[in-house]
């Protein structure tokens, strides 16, 4: 098996994984029917995202697991989705700010990968840059809404992007996986995403009004499968069918 | 307007109905016209919107990415099947703030199949199945109703609403055909949806109030008894080719009538559910008004946006 390649699918597929996890437990519970359904809509492109990844990964894997296996049935340290996509739905400026601080990552990254040597990643990236634009669209102009809005839509639109900044450093780690898949020419050099992101990061902030956080202090882990504590909950609710009725079809 | 001059055009109105002419928002219509469309469609829309609640239980537990996928997709049909009922009644005048107030007071009602819990996965398949078959027997007649832009939104309603019955029934098909647990889990769904998804389709038509002006206007073009009976003559040879059990003993195929005969109904849990009081009324109110009054300030953040913008774009005018 293609170790580097299954685990650099891996590194991609979960972060929308748990992000979809996250953006779908939302639904029915957003500020209005037209946000609630914008929410769900990211969820389900997300899904379709790990869909395409994992039934690659599976491919790759050859072992006789199927896209449900590899999403649903790992173990907590087996998943390496960054640390951002876990962190909970503390109020609507949290979902929107983890939301729009990984979209401006997923924008860039998708559009690189679509450079892909490999034809599969490539393909998926130019179906998936498509779907996160708009995310990127609907998230950035929420930021705006919330953050040029009222005095107390500013301040929890800026606490959120307090808190979740510490997470953004570790979209810009490379495992060992990703540094091999950059050699071949068919990953991306994440490193080289992190200046263009820091800086439409703050000229967006700066438009809504925001203060681009001046915190140093970062927390990475999730590539590596060591997770904040919110992650092995959200696996529980993921999991919970595939645990409780193993090898049944659904 | 003088009386004479309203009964003038109240004929003019009823015999427009009759010819099957579709009445639009501007024209003329009866005060109690607007007012039982705006009951009925708004009621339509609550039940949209509280029927993702019990559904949206299960995106985080789907048993596959294929489920998941499919089932947000679902509820995110209807959401907006509640959003275009809700801007059909708007041209009725009334506004969404309005229709929500109502649905959060306790005024306003939505359909009492949603204050069931939701307990397994198979709920899923039964309510696609059941609950999303009994609303197309009750909405596909509405796709010919008077007032146009209803009539409309249940074009599309129900041609999503067929697709949603297929998915549950689909569903349901392979838990019925899976392992002893899953057909299992599929019997025990079947059990607990099966009365509540005939009660769906309304009390009795001699405790039925609002038929005959309804006949008349074409919001209703066949009684409750007679849709319920529709329902389960579609329904039983389903539950038997895939060989699950009506819970009804009584439940018997009726060769005079070319129909089944059922059991009685319990009309007394139904009205003990629509006066409040079932599984989930309290739990899917608060879920509601919780969401609701928890968005406000992100509501009012759009506005004040909206206005600032507004008047950004006033001054580099000037």
């Amino acid at each position: 098996m293609k170790e580097n390649l299954y685990n650099y699918i891996l590194g991609i597929a979960d972060n929308s994984l748990i992000l979809g996890q996250r953006m779908g437990e939302l639904c029915g519970h957003g500020p209005s029917l037209e946000t609630d359904i914008a929410c769900t809509n990211i969820s389900l492109d997300l899904f379709g995202q790990v869909r395409s990844y994992f039934q690659y990964a599976a491919k790759i894997a050859g072992d006789g697991r199927n896209e449900d296996d590899i999403a649903m049935l790992r173990k907590e340290r087996e998943y390496k989705n960054v640390l951002l996509v876990e962190q909970p739905n503390t109020n609507f400026a949290y979902s929107i700010g983890r939301q729009f601080l990984f979209d401006v990552y997923h924008l860039a990254f998708l559009a690189e990968q679509q450079k892909s040597a490999d034809l599969t990643l490539s393909a998926i990236a130019n179906k998936c840059i498509k779907e996160v634009s708009y995310h990127e669209r609907f998230s950035s102009d929420w930021v705006r809404r919330l953050g040029d809005g009222t005095e107390e839509s500013n301040k929890k639109m800026q606490e959120a992007i307090n808190d979740l900044w510490a997470y953004t450093d570790e979209l810009f780690h490379q495992t060992e996986a990703d540094k091999a898949m950059v050699v071949e020419g068919l990953g991306v050099d994440v490193t080289k995403l992190k200046d263009e992101f820091y800086k439409s990061v703050s000229d967006l902030l700066e438009e809504a009004n925001l203060q681009t956080p001046e915190s140093k202090w970062f927390q990475k882990g999730g590539k590596e499968g060591i997770h904040t504590e919110h992650l092995g909950f959200l696996l529980s609710d993921l999991q919970y069918m595939q645990r409780t009725y193993p090898n049944m079809e659904w | 307007m003088s009386e004479e001059q309203i009964k003038n055009l109240e004929k003019q109105f009823e015999e427009r109905i009759l010819r099957d002419e579709k009445i639009e928002p501007k024209d003329w219509m009866p005060e109690k016209y607007r007012q039982t469309h705006i009951r009925q469609m708004s009621q339509h829309a609550h039940s949209e919107v509280v029927g993702m609640l019990p559904e949206g239980n299960w995106i985080t537990r789907a048993p596959s990415l294929r489920r998941k996928v499919a089932l947000l997709a679902k509820i995110q049909d209807e959401a907006g099947h509640g959003l275009y009922l809700y801007s059909a009644c708007e041209t009725l005048g009334v506004s969404r703030n309005e229709l929500y107030d109502q649905l959060h007071s306790g005024k306003a009602k939505y359909s009492s199949i949603f204050n069931y819990p939701t307990v397994t996965w198979a709920d899923m398949g039964a309510i696609g199945w059941l609950v999303d078959g009994a609303a197309i027997i009750n909405q596909v007649p509405l796709c010919n109703t008077s007032y146009g832009p209803y009539a409309r939104a249940m074009i599309r309603v129900c041609k999503e609403e067929s697709f949603h019955q297929r998915q549950g029934y689909e569903i349901m098909m392979k838990l019925a055909n899976g392992t002893p647990e899953q057909k299992e889990l599929a019997q025990d769904a079947l059990n607990r949806w099966w009365w509540p998804s005939l009660m769906m389709l309304g009390p009795t038509d001699a405790e039925s109030v609002h038929t005959e002006q309804s006949m008349k206007w074409k919001l209703k073009r066949k009684s409750n008894d007679d849709l319920r009976q529709q329902f389960i003559d579609q329904t039983v040879p389903q539950a038997e080719l895939i060989g699950l059990t009506i819970p009804d003993p009584d439940l018997k195929w009726n060769e005079e009538n070319k129909s089944y005969d059922f059991g009685d109904i319990n009309w007394d849990e139904f009205w003990q559910v629509v006066k409040g009081h079932g599984p989930c009324n309290k739990e899917r109110m608060k879920a509601r008004v919780g969401a609701w009054e928890e968005g406000e300030w992100v509501r009012d953040a759009a506005m004040a946006y909206a206005e600032k913008k507004q008047e950004r774009k006033q001054k580099q005018a000037v």
